[in-house]
């Protein structure tokens, strides 16, 4: 029992830390149809950002230090996806299979560049010491950190939809996803709000960043990569441009690999992700392509 | 059949190439009939055949595939495994290989094939993943795990192990590339070819014509898998061992960066990325040790002793200014080419 809990917690916790990284995703291609191949970068630029502020801040009592790195971070995350937009993707208004090329271009020199300055090892980042004690759960010794995990996503959830639903930005964000051209015609400037999805979507991604950092207390080049990979699984079966679903599938997925690295073979829960991802196609490939449409 | 004498010509005069005992500093380490340099001239001769393989998907049919690499990793692993681990003879090695490859990626294109667009990368890039995963935990000791596996080249053809026997393998690569160069071309201009290309330009329109897209698809898909599979064997040989790179999704991903920059639905673009590609790897990582290199200060050297940044940035820059790739330069204005995939991706 107190395994299972300990599974089941893990499990969203490790949904939280996809779900912050698909709900970027997902909204950058509902608004722009951009697929983002550079949203692990962003990642990784977060990440690295937070150890970077962390270790200049040598003298400083831990807390203070850990919410000074991870602003940092966040921070950023935010330019750097911010001038991507304004200059990578924007100039190539349109172009949807040029302005993917030029993401999956800027993935791999971000990351190359990354391991050139701090290498390809991985490098410790120091966290309050609460994040690495346990809580004990009906019976399960739970680590802190998934607390948080499941905290920020549930905030950054309910605040991005109180953002989309309640904000006269958001507004224009949903109607652009709707029809663009119709948004253009009314006179209001879509691509601003381009530019604010992007940078909406980089602090949601730095944020993954950092929270992986907690995570598994190291920061390595190639996380942004293989977690992206995960994201893309959970936005193609919760369906592009919705929040929701998303965060559906987030769970899923990162429940279904918990349990299948215990209770059937380590290393199975990858594998039994893509499979899951399988039948879904199998199952519903008209659904699925019609939310692409 | 015209315009054949050029690439008979140019095959045949590569065949010459470990003959030739002449030096050129700058391109290359040592002479070109050196084993070193036929070696590097013979992977880029397998990354030029994969990489009009992944053009046959890519540039002729429309399908923005993630998951090349997990083809090619087949063969490459494969023929490894069954030789060193299962203590298959070579050619039969090779025929699992081959049938093995095939099922593969029928099964895998049937499934990944039901979905059009964007889904369809996410949806291979998936299954790669999968694939790359299965080797990181190395299932009973065979993959070999992070560290990779090398065949046991008691096993091989006494003609293809050695030094010295660094021309058969050269051979072997370019009788590869000529092989994918001919079947591409001969594919292309078959009448399934005829539909890929309708499909790329317009999948409705091939649809509303009465035939069906999805299993002219999956023959494309087949196709290029089952090429891929060819050239990761040949790769295998090449290098006499097996490494998990070229199961990560950034493998796939460099394809990708080798056809658009060569020029997408061109066999020449496709066959230039590939062999300037893999040139342009090894030759800047020699080249960051380099004293003009080194003599640079650190804020322009660090990054430039990573191939992988440079190459991205060129890439960023070719798809910027040079929107058709390297074949299309000073041929047609504008980047039609791209427009008609862009219009297949977006459907």
């Amino acid at each position: 029992m107190s395994t299972f809990v300990l599974l089941t917690v893990t499990g969203v916790g490790l949904g939280a830390l996809y779900f912050l990284i698909a709900s970027g995703l997902s909204l950058i291609y509902g608004l722009m149809g951009v697929l983002n191949f550079a949203h692990g970068a962003f990642l990784t630029v977060g990440a690295y950002a937070m150890w970077f502020t962390e270790s200049k801040l040598g003298g400083v009592a831990v807390l203070p230090r850990f919410l000074l790195g991870s602003l940092a971070g966040l921070v950023v995350g935010a330019v750097f996806a911010a001038l991507v937009e304004y200059v990578l993707i924007r100039p190539l208004y349109r172009r949807h299979i040029e302005q993917v090329l030029v993401t999956v271009g800027l993935a791999l020199a971000t990351t190359a560049l990354v391991v050139s300055i701090w290498g390809n090892d991985a490098r410790p980042v120091p966290a309050p010491a609460w994040l690495g004690e346990t809580t004990t759960v009906l019976g399960a010794h739970i680590p802190n950190d998934r607390w948080l995990l499941i905290a920020t996503a549930l905030v950054v959830l309910f605040g991005l939809n109180a953002f989309l639903r309640r904000t006269r930005y958001g507004l224009v964000i949903r109607a652009g996803v709707e029809n663009r051209a119709m948004v253009t015609a009314l006179g209001i400037d879509v691509r601003r709000a381009f530019t604010l999805v992007f940078a909406i979507g980089g602090v949601a991604a730095a944020l993954a960043g950092v929270l992986s950092n907690v995570y598994f207390s190291t920061v390595d080049p190639s996380r942004g990569t293989s977690l992206l990979i995960f994201a893309f699984i959970v936005v193609v079966i919760g369906g592009l441009g919705s929040l929701r679903g998303t965060a559906a599938a987030a769970l899923v997925v990162g429940l279904v690999q918990q349990y299948a690295n215990y209770y059937a073979s380590s290393g199975l829960g990858d594998l039994s992700v893509v499979l899951l991802l399988g039948l879904v196609l199998l199952v519903r490939p008209r659904g699925l392509s019609a939310s692409f449409a | 059949m015209r315009n054949v004498a050029i690439p008979v010509v140019l095959f045949v005069a590569l065949a010459f190439v470990p003959k030739v005992a002449l030096d050129l500093p700058v391109l290359f380490d040592g002479a070109i009939n050196s084993p070193g340099t036929l070696q590097l001239l013979a992977l880029c001769l397998v990354f030029g055949g994969l990489a009009m393989s992944y053009d046959l998907l890519f540039g002729y049919t429309g399908l923005l595939s993630f998951g090349h690499a997990l083809y090619f990793a087949i063969g490459v692993y494969l023929v490894a495994i069954a030789i060193t681990e299962w203590h298959v003879g070579f050619y039969s090695a090779i025929a699992l290989t081959a049938v093995i490859g095939l099922v593969v990626a029928l099964v895998l294109g049937a499934v990944s094939l039901r979905v059009g667009g964007i889904a369809f990368a996410m949806v291979t890039l998936a299954f790669a993943q999968a694939g790359a995963i299965l080797v990181q935990k190395n299932p009973h000791g065979w993959t070999g795990g992070e560290e990779g596996l090398g065949v046991d080249y008691t096993k091989l053809p006494a003609g293809l192990v050695g030094i010295f026997n660094t021309k058969n393998l050269y051979w072997i690569a370019l009788v590869y590339v000529a092989c994918v160069f001919a079947i591409v071309r001969w594919a292309v201009n078959s009448s399934p070819g005829h539909v890929w290309q309708a499909i790329r330009e317009n999948e409705l329109r091939v649809e509303v014509l009465g035939l069906r897209p999805y299993s002219f698809k999956l023959i494309s898909f087949v196709l290029a898998s089952f090429l891929a599979t060819a050239g990761g064997v040949v790769y295998v040989l090449l290098l006499g061992g097996a490494t998990p790179e070229v199961t990560s999704a950034n493998f796939t991903l460099t394809l990708l960066v080798m056809v658009v920059i060569g020029g997408t639905g061109t066999r020449w673009g496709a066959l230039l990325g590939g062999v300037l590609y893999t040139w342009a790897n090894q030759r800047l990582g020699d080249a960051s040790s380099s004293h003009v290199v080194s003599s640079l200060p650190s804020v322009l050297r660090t990054p430039l002793q990573q191939p992988m940044f440079v190459l991205g940035v060129l890439f960023i820059l070719v798809v910027f200014f040079v929107p058709g790739g390297l074949a299309r330069i000073g041929r047609v204005r504008g980047p039609r080419s791209m427009q008609r995939l862009q219009e297949a991706v977006q459907r």
